[in-house]
């Protein structure tokens, strides 16, 4: 990165250079922004520089790995860069949990879920929720060790598997099983606005409805309740841009189960037809000026 | 265009492209990431898929 910003600069930090992060860099070159592509790989950040490069810039955080991502936004935030999103949304957008908890805490509708911290406890944890429950590793995504637990035995099987991972797995969290339509639905938050929604159908012979796991995509309409629940769980996260992740449960109606900070959105333009870059290149911009 | 190193078939490189992007071999789906080089661009593996990769 080179020192000083102009009126109109923007950085993308990426480590993967995908539709979504090169539909950005068009978009930002198409409206004459100066923009430069970073690649977090080849970053090296002296962490005590008072006056370092980074100062005031407005970086969009497009990093794919969970771990970089994260600890670039620390680092970078902590050098005075505005990051989208921030740490703290990082952090707890990050963590299934954390994100959890959140959501709750502003009074937003969620699956209900419990956590545990033993073999011992996530066995009666899980006969106290019933079955079939979700077990989902509090860190992670595209629907990687998430699975439908359906009886005693699958859930010690799943438990004993993960007791022999790394630690971050001993932590258990466990969701009810929500009876809902085979979709689910991601919405896209730029600042205030909703401007963008699909709903996510689940593959032949798939419970889960990621795009990672063949899902296919239709439009969403954004009625005045997805928009408010929406923007309500993206301030409880404190979140610029996100994705939130919904489900329509037959008997709570739109509950929020995830928000996602970096999100990906190749699928809801393709589907849309919104110029979803190009409002995040805006949105930026403002925050920049 | 250049080369694939795993089948020797020809991957072409769009005009727009830019560095960090990902090309797939048409004939052996092999993902490789774009480098910027005085001539253009050159290709090296590319990783497709990390353990803690998503969103």
């Amino acid at each position: 990165m080179t020192e000083g910003k102009s009126a109109s600069s923007l950085t993308i930090l990426y480590d993967n250079i995908r539709w979504e992060e090169k539909s950005l860099y068009e978009a930002a070159k198409k409206k004459g922004v100066e923009i430069s592509n970073v690649d977090c790989r080849n970053l090296s950040i002296d962490l005590n520089n008072k006056n370092s490069q980074y100062w005031n810039k407005t970086i969009i955080q497009r990093t794919v790995s969970y771990f970089k991502s994260l600890h670039s936004t620390a680092a970078l935030e902590g050098v005075g860069a505005h990051i989208i999103n921030s740490l703290r949304t990082a952090i707890l957008c990050g963590n299934k949990l954390f994100a959890h908890m959140e959501l709750q805490k502003a009074g937003i509708k969620t699956p209900n879920a419990f956590t545990a911290f033993s073999p011992e406890s996530a066995m009666s944890t899980l006969a106290r929720m019933g079955y079939p429950a979700v077990i989902k590793p509090t860190i992670g995504s595209w629907g990687r060790l998430i699975a439908l637990v359906r009886d005693t035995e699958a859930a010690k099987a799943i438990i004993e598997d993960r007791e022999h991972m790394f630690p971050i797995y001993h932590v258990y969290f466990f969701e009810e099983f929500v009876k809902r339509p085979p979709r689910d639905i991601r919405a896209i938050v730029v600042g205030n606005a909703v401007i963008a929604a699909i709903y996510r159908y689940s593959s032949q012979g798939e419970w889960k409805t990621n795009m990672a796991l063949g899902g296919y995509a239709k439009t969403c309409p954004i009625t005045k309740e997805l928009e408010d629940i929406c923007i309500k769980a993206t301030n409880a996260v404190g979140g610029n841009i996100v994705g939130v992740d919904l489900m329509e449960s037959e008997e709570n109606g739109l509950i929020v189960h995830e928000v996602n900070n970096t999100t990906e959105f190749k699928n809801t333009v393709r589907v849309t037809g919104v110029d979803v870059p190009g409002l995040m290149i805006d949105y930026a911009l403002k925050m920049s000026n | 265009m250049v080369k694939c190193p795993e089948c020797d078939a020809e991957i072409k490189i769009p005009s727009d492209s830019i560095e960090g992007e990902i090309v797939t071999c048409p004939d052996c789906g092999a993902s490789y990431e774009l480098v910027k080089t005085d001539e253009g661009f050159s290709i090296k593996p590319a990783q497709v898929v990390g353990e803690d990769w998503g969103q």
